[in-house]
Formats: C-alpha cells, structure tokens, sequence
C-alpha cells in the first residue's frame, strides 16, 4: 500500500448561484511537496484554496488530506494553515503571541508555547523579536511571521494565497528564494496560489496550471515551459510569439503551418481547420547570414527595428517578410551579434519543434 | 520698515479672522455650556441660613455624604447603569456584527434605519409605549395568560427589570452604532486566520474580535452608561415604588423641595462620580481615554 | 431636569414674543389642569380684548418657575392657599393684592375671610380664593367594601392593589389617620420632623401593599378603571368622574377627615399685567362662570352663588361622599411655614428609596 497523499481533490466542484467557479478539479499533492497552483485572477484558484482551507464547502466531489475526508471538517480542525494574500497578522497581538496563538487555540501551556515561539521565530530569521508590535515590521519581516505561525502548529499542509503580492520587486525575488528555503528546511508540503507564472515556476515542484474553474495542466516547471499542453498553457507560461495559423500541408513531411501574415513554418503540434502558434524568444537562432543557420527547417531574413533592452532578458523586434507585426527575439549576450543594433539586417532560424501548435 | 508694519497688520488680520471664525464656537461653549455650570457650582456651594438669606458653604456636598439615603439612591443607580451598559452590549454586540459583518448590499442601510426608527418617537412615547406592553392588563400580560403561562394577570411593570429594559432599549443604537462601525475595519481574513490556526468561535471572539472592536465597546458603553445614570423619564415612569433614580433626587431638590443649591450640589456629584466610573472602567479594561476618541 | 429646562427656555421665548406683540393686551396665566374651559376663556376675550396664555402646572411647579425668574414670565398663578406665605417668605415671587381692584361681593365671605388670613404675610394679603376640594380615598366598594380610612390602604384587603401620591399630602393624611394632628406641629420644627419620621416608618412598611406611586392623575384613573388600582388616596374630583362611570367606585371621605384645600389666584412679583388680572378675578367669580370652571373642574368654587348653579349630578354625588359629619371633620390646610417642604422632602425620599 502506498502512503496516501498528503492532498487529493477528486471532481472537486463550486458553483456559486449558477456559475461554477470550480470545476472538475482533480489532483493529489505529496508529502514534501511544493505545489503551485497559476492562474489568471478569476480564474477559480481562490475558491479553490478556499475549499482547501475549509472556509468553503465543495458543491460537489471529494478533498481528502492523508487520506482522511475533509468534508464537514471545520477549518479550524483542518490540518491545513494558510498563508493570507494581506497576510492577516493580528495589529493587537505582538509577534510572540501571533505566533503562539495556535499553540494557544491547542492547548499548549505558557511555558512551551513561549519556548516554541522563540525557537521558530529564530528559524526563520527573526530572532528576539517576541516583543516586537507587528505594525514595527518591514513587508518580508512580517511575511516570516505570518509563515512562522503557521508552521510552529506543524500542519500537514501550509497554503500561502499570493502572498509576496504586496511586495515590492526586489524584496520580491528575495523572498521567493527565502520561501523556497523555509520549505526545504521544514520540509512542509507548500500549496502556493498565483497569477505570477515567475513565482510559481520558481519555486514549485510541480505546478497546475487553472483556467475557467479547470486544470489546464499539472506538471514540473520544466514541462510546462517547454512541453504546454494545451494553448492556455502556451500563452500564459512564459514568454512567447503567438500567431494565428491554418494549416499547410504542402510544407510536409510533419506540421506545416501558415502565418495569417503569409509565412510559412515547419512546425510541431496538433490543429484543426485554424490554429495557434507559439515560439519562444530563446528558441530562434540569429546569424549574419542565412547560410549559418542552415541546420534549421525554418530560415528567415529580416531587420532589427528595436532593441528591448532588459539585461538577461533583452529582446530584439525583428521585422521580417511574412511576420506581422513582428517577431522577438532573445538578444544573443555573446559572440558576433552581441552588440547588434537599431536597423541592422540579419537572418534567424529555428527548429519546427520550437513552434508549438495548438488548435484554436 | 513697512514691510513689516504691513506683515505685522496681516498677522493681526489674520488673527481677527480666526477669533471671528471661532467666535460662534466660543460664544456656544462659553453660554450654553460653560456659564450654567459656573453658575451651578457657585449655587451648589450656597447655603441656607435662614429665609432668603444663603452664605457659603460645603453644606450640600456633606449632605450628600452624610445622608446614606442620597449615597445609597447615587450607589443604586450607578449599579443598575453599569449593569445595563452589560447588557447592552451584550444584546447589541451580534447585532451590530450581523450589521457590520454578515448584511450586503441594502440589507445593511435598511438594518441600521430599523434600529433608528424608535428614536423618531420621543423618549416619553417610548417609554409610555413600553407600560401599555407591560402593565397587568397589558398586553405582554395577556398574550401569557393566552400561552397559559400564568392564571392571572401579572404585573410586570414598576419594578426594576422594567427600567433595565426600557434602559437597554433605549441605549440599543448608542450602543449599535461605533459597534458596528468599529467592527467594520475588521479584515474578514483576520478572522478566518484565527479559525484557520485552530480557533473556536469563542476563542476567536475574545482574541481578535473583541480586541479589534475595543474601541467601540468604549465608546458605545460610555455613552449607554452615561445616558442610563442622566436618565429620568424611564425611572420613573417604568421604576417601582422602591425604585429611586439619582436624577430624581435632583428633580425632587430643584421643583419639590425648591432647594436649588442642594440640587446642583447633587448634579455635581453625579458628573463627578459618573466621570470617575467612567474612568476607573477605562482603567480597568486597560483603555486610554485619548486613545480610544483618537480610535473611534 | 432636562425637560424642565427647556420649559423655562419656551418660558423665555414666550414672554420676548409677549414684548414684540404688546399692541395687544395678554394674560400669562399659571393654573391647573381642567381650571380654564375654553368657552369661559373664548367670552373673556371677547368681553375685554385680553388674550389668555395658558401653562398647565401643579403646585410645586409654580412655586419653581416664578422662583427660577423671581416671579416674572407670569401675570396671573394659582397656587394652593397653604403654599403662599412660606415662599413667598423665602423666595419673594408674590406681590400684594390690591384688594380695592376686587368685589369681594363675588365671594363666599367665611372663605374670602380665611382665605386672607392664611395669605397673609407681614400684613400684606397675597391670595384670594378660587376652586375648593377634598383630598380623601377612591375605593372601589365592590371589591374593597372595608377601606374607611387612609391606613385601610395598608391592609390586606387591597394588598397590592393601593396607590398613593409620593406628597405632603399623604404624609398630612397619614398623620391625621394615626392619631396625630401635623397642622398643630406646623409651628415646631423638631416636633414636625418627628412626627413624619413615624409617619414615615409607617408608610414604609404599607408599601408592600401598594401598586405604585402615582403621580399623574390620569394614570391613577386609568389604573382605577382597568381595576388594577382597587383604592387610592386622590382628589373628590377623579372620584366623581370614575363614579360617573361606574358606580361601584366611590369618594369616601376618611373617619379621621377629608382634607381641605382651596386653590387661589395670587399675582407674580413681577406680573406685568396686573389689570388684566384683576379683571379676570372679577369675570372668573360671576357665578355664571365659576359654575362652568366648576363643572369642568368637578370641584366648587368659592364664588358665592356658583352652588346654586352646578349640575345636579355633582351635587348628588357632594351629599353622597360628604354627609354633615365628615364635612366638619374637613382638615383644612393652614399655611405652610418654610422649611417644613425640606423635612418632608426627605421622610418622601426614604420612603421612595427603601
């Protein structure tokens, strides 16, 4: 018999007055797992988190927890905590009874709830801050806290509803980083809610992409990055040139599409009598000449009309035949075209997988 | 050199137009307010010598010590009064959370107008309203008689739960009110992190609740205090025969007795020791005065 | 107190309205309930062009609004003849009648008499008398064919069903039923205060047996009719009217005496016009009028000849309630000295309290 899963949600279903906010939602997290859950808002991934955390009650289907029902199980006997989006710490308690306020609820004594406070606000880097009022903490100090409190009650299962939204950029990626980390030390399966595919790409094991109430896709980073199974996936992942397409068979053997705007590509997928098209900026090819590039079963000429530059992930706005408006590109951080600028004419290329085709 | 007689006239200006500015304020505070409570201290410190003669003295203020009877009338009130802040409260604290928390959309202009719609009545209809419903062949009397709770009629009026209620209906909407707003600023996920990290609905209630609704408790409760102790009609009218409110000691001192020095004398002692009730509850419930006006 | 306030401030709007409209004479007239008919009000205006401003009060309160204004905002009061003299003595809110402006002709002489007597103060006269009445027991006979006098309200027969006014005169009245005669300690401030300490005591201990205090007169009636009230010291007047009504309720006049009180006309200090008062004395003691303000007082009136002119209904229920014996065992009130209101007050406030 294998361990069950820390989290399974069977046909889990919310309709609210007639619009069903979830729908059919399958999936099972395991022990030590960070799992993300992306989405557009709207898109459900709320309610969702909510019917986990059992402030919601499913319409329909089954969530289950270590293999134990949680239906009809109030929220605060639920071996879950949450992480809120403003994060709800308590203004009239300071850090160490916010902390100790589930211990509290359980029944722990004075003395060892003080001492569990203590020790796991050192864990997450706040040491000797018991006595601290919320209102005196910085955004990321009182993000630890909010996730301290959680974890000094060791919940099967932590959930954090988009809580770096509220941060600013850098502190941003900081903490992504430090979340990482906390849930490695605590070794806690994480549940994480968001609409920033960064975050959950980042962080998470696997992620489950949400649309319209559904699962679009659950997989690692990795999969859905590169191998999106269906056209939600590819727009809403990453970064991508997306084109409407129809069909051209004539451009076999394997996928051969059309551009609306006339190009034709060798491409990889599946498609109806229209499509979608997507190509990843990285994954074209740049040379002087077109010669260069001669590996590849699509090979284009064209001009640089900009240059976006932001660091690693510089762009260039090519304007080629048959490409409209036009095509981005990864700006190359080495070798010949490195240093390419404004006006310079080029040839770039690439492979028919890198062109994912979905029908529309 | 005329720069600065000019900027000096400006100053001067200015200041003139702040003091006109504030002159209705000031002349408000100053007439209605200030002076009739000069003139009552000064009248509370006088002294009957003999017919139409008074002098000074701290004659009225040692009456009320000495006498157990006006003490013990002052001592009574006090009590029924910090009882029916309790229940007050107690009755409007789920009312103003359903107001605050729980109604949507009209539900919640038309839930606060139900609660202000009595006091479109005057206190005396009200109050008169309350001994039809009460009195022995009243209707809360009849419909028992009816449910065969009682064989006669019962008398429910003129005893001291009949003031408690008439009290707490009347200090309902003061009450309500900063309740409800105070409890308005509550983020709903404060309260679901403190089910979320194992709360009962109790715990959640005296921990984040209550605490967050702090300020409004104080304000209402001061005010249901204040206007409960300061009542007259209600006593009277719903009160027993045993029942002596410490206003009507006054009114008795003011219109029967037409000792007017004696009366202001009793109205001092109640301003003063209701202030300090107020105050010792401030204290006792470890909230600021300042705090709380800034707060609320 | 708040209402009382407010009264003085609609006292003060009044008379500066009064100011602005003095093209046209006016009476402020100070009086109680029932004292003024419309019909006699309406053809004094019209016999003498004189407005009449009417505010509805009882003794205590008169005696407090002159003396919040030291006898001004009125030109015209009717304070009982016992409570002239001592605040008149204390506070000054009455000026001396000019007795050549009235025709004592219009009077019962014997009352007109004492009624001078007792409103007398350092030889000045300060009251004429008005409308006269009893204060004694309304009893429902059916129900309490036992209660013959005022501590008949104590005992077990109308347990919890007995009423009383929370005034002096139920502590007058007590005495007189316990043997005792106050009017006589009137002049002896110790032995008065004595004597309503006892008559305190008693009525402390009868006040299991009362319903409440009343203290309006149409909530003692309305209580009276509904039956919640089985007997009450009050007025001949509520009496006669709920007799009307029903005749098991009586007037009784108590063994140890009916009291006696006569209510006057007495001018403000600062009464501003005096004439009008005077004419309206006058007009008020044609026995044709006094007959109609008594009927709608349900009282008598001191104006000689009135009697003469009541309703025969009144008379009936008179002879019924007063036969020869009691009518001369009516205590009449003599004047009350000052001070004496302070001792009473408090034997009142510790009946109220205990």
């Amino acid at each position: 018999m294998t361990e069950p899963a820390d989290l399974a949600l069977e046909q889990v279903t919310k309709v609210f007055a007639g619009h069903r906010a979830v729908d059919g939602v399958n999936f099972a997290v395991r022990r030590g797992e960070f799992f993300s859950i992306l989405g557009p808002s709207g898109c459900g991934k709320t309610t969702l988190m909510r019917m986990i955390a059992g402030f919601e009650m499913p319409s329909s289907g089954e969530i289950s927890i270590r293999g134990q029902s949680m239906l009809g199980v109030p929220s605060n006997r639920r071996p879950v905590n949450m992480v809120f989006q403003n994060l709800a710490l308590f203004p009239m308690m300071n850090v160490g009874e916010n902390v100790a306020y589930g211990l509290a609820c359980q029944g722990v004594g004075r003395a060892e709830r003080e001492a569990r406070a203590v020790r796991i606000l050192e864990r997450v880097g706040l040491p000797g801050y018991e006595e601290r009022q919320v209102t005196q903490l910085s955004g990321g100090q009182r993000q630890r806290v909010a996730i301290a409190r959680c974890l000094v009650l060791e919940p099967t299962l932590l959930l954090l509803d988009e809580p770096l939204g509220a941060l600013d950029l850098k502190l941003r990626e900081h903490m992504k980083l430090e979340l990482k980390q906390l849930q490695g030390a605590f070794n806690t399966t994480f549940i994480y809610i968001t609409h920033d595919q960064s975050e959950a790409l980042v962080m998470s094991d696997r992620v489950a992409v949400m649309n319209k109430g559904c699962f679009e896709q659950i997989g690692s980073p990795r999969e859905l990055y590169h191998h999106p199974a269906t056209n939600f996936v590819a727009g809403f992942v990453g970064d991508a040139n997306a084109w409407d397409v129809t069909p051209n068979p004539s451009l076999g053997p394997g996928l051969g599409v059309t551009l609306v705007s006339g190009a034709d590509l060798r491409a990889h997928g599946r498609i109806g009598a229209v499509g979608h098209a997507y190509l990843r900026p990285e994954a074209i090819a740049l040379a002087a000449r077109i010669e260069e590039l001669s590996g590849l079963p699509n090979r284009f000429h064209g001009k640089v009309s900009a240059v976006l530059f932001d660091g690693a992930a510089s762009n260039l706005v090519i304007e080629a035949e048959g490409f409209a408006p036009h095509i981005r590109a990864t700006l190359p951080q080495a070798g010949a075209l490195a240093g390419v600028e404004v006006g310079a004419r080029l040839a770039f290329g690439f492979s028919a997988e890198a062109v994912k085709v979905f029908p529309a | 050199m005329s720069a600065a007689i000019s900027s000096g006239q400006g100053r001067a200006a200015a200041r003139l137009g702040l003091f006109l500015l504030l002159l209705p304020a000031i002349l408000w505070l100053g007439l209605l307010v200030v002076l009739p409570h000069v003139e009552m201290a000064i009248l509370s410190f006088s002294q009957r010598i003999r017919a139409g003669v008074y002098g000074f003295g701290f004659g009225n203020y040692l009456e009320f010590l000495t006498e157990p009877l006006y003490w013990r009338t002052f001592g009574r009130t006090a009590i029924m009064s910090i009882l029916v802040t309790l229940i007050t409260l107690v009755i409007s604290f789920p009312v103003a959370l359903y107001i605050a928390k729980v109604a949507r959309g009209a539900t919640k202009p038309i839930l606060f107008l139900m609660c202000l719609i009595p006091f479109w009545a005057s206190e005396l209809v009200r109050t008169l309203g309350w001994m039809m419903l009460l009195r022995e062949t009243g209707v809360a009397s009849y419909l028992m008689q009816l449910a065969g709770l009682t064989y006669g009629p019962v008398e429910l009026l003129y005893n001291d739960g009949a003031v408690i209620l008439g009290l707490v209906y009347g200090g309902m909407l003061f009450m309500i009110v900063p309740l409800a707003n105070a409890l308005e600023s509550l983020d709903d996920s404060q309260v679901e992190a403190g089910y979320d990290l194992g709360g009962s609905g109790f715990t959640v209630l005296r921990r984040i609740i209550i605490p967050h609704a702090m300020p409004g408790i104080v304000a209402g409760s001061i005010v249901v205090f204040m206007l409960s102790v300061g009542n007259f009609v209600t006593p009277v009218l719903l009160g027993g025969k045993n029942g002596l409110w410490f206003t009507e000691q006054i009114y008795a001192q003011f219109i029967t007795r037409f000792n007017w020095p004696q009366g202001a004398a009793f109205g001092f002692m109640l301003l003063l020791l209701s202030t300090l009730i107020v105050w010792a509850g401030l204290r006792l419930t470890g909230q600021g005065f300042s705090e709380t006006l800034r707060r609320s | 107190m708040i209402k009382n306030l407010n009264r003085f401030g609609i006292v003060a709007a009044v008379s500066l309205l009064a100011l602005s409209a003095q093209a046209q004479e006016k009476l402020r007239l100070l009086t109680w309930a029932d004292y003024t008919p419309k019909e006699v009000v309406d053809a004094f205006t019209k016999e003498t062009g004189i407005q009449v401003e009417i505010t509805l009060s009882n003794n205590e309160e008169m005696i407090s609004k002159l003396r919040a204004t030291q006898g001004a905002g009125f030109d015209l009061a009717q304070p009982s003849q016992d409570r002239i003299t001592g605040p008149q003595a204390e506070f000054g809110i009455y000026k001396p009648l000019d007795l050549s402006k009235i025709d004592s002709k219009l009077f019962i002489g014997s009352m007109l008499e004492a009624t001078k007597k007792n409103t007398t103060l350092d030889g000045k006269v300060y009251g004429l008398p008005h409308i006269w009445g009893t204060d004694g027991l309304v009893v429902n006979t059916k129900v309490a064919p036992g209660v013959k006098d005022y501590l008949d309200l104590c005992g077990a027969e109308v347990k919890g069903k007995a009423s009383l006014r929370a005034k002096r005169p139920t502590l007058i009245a007590f005495a007189f039923a316990m043997g005792e005669d106050p009017f006589k300690a009137y002049s002896d401030e110790k032995a008065y205060a004595a004597l309503m300490d006892k008559v305190g005591t008693k009525l402390s201990a009868c006040k299991a047996n009362l319903k409440f205090f009343w203290d309006g007169k149409d909530a003692l009636l309305a209580g009276l009719r509904a039956g919640e009230v089985t007997a009450a010291m009050a007025w001949d007047t509520g009496g006669w009217k709920l007799n009307s009504e029903n005749p098991d309720l009586k007037f009784i006049a108590p063994k140890s005496g009916a009291l006696g009180w006569v209510d006057t006309f007495a001018i403000p200090a600062k009464g501003r016009a005096d004439d009008a008062a005077y004419k309206w004395i006058n007009f008020n003691m044609r026995p044709e009028i006094a007959a109609k303000v008594a009927a709608s007082a349900g009282n008598f009136s001191a104006s000689q000849g009135a009697d003469k002119l009541a309703a025969g209904k009144l008379k009936d229920q008179f002879a019924e309630s007063f036969p020869q014996a009691a009518i001369d065992n009516i205590k009449w009130y003599p004047a009350v000295p000052a001070g004496l209101e302070a001792i009473e007050g408090k034997v009142l406030d510790k009946v109220k309290a205990n």
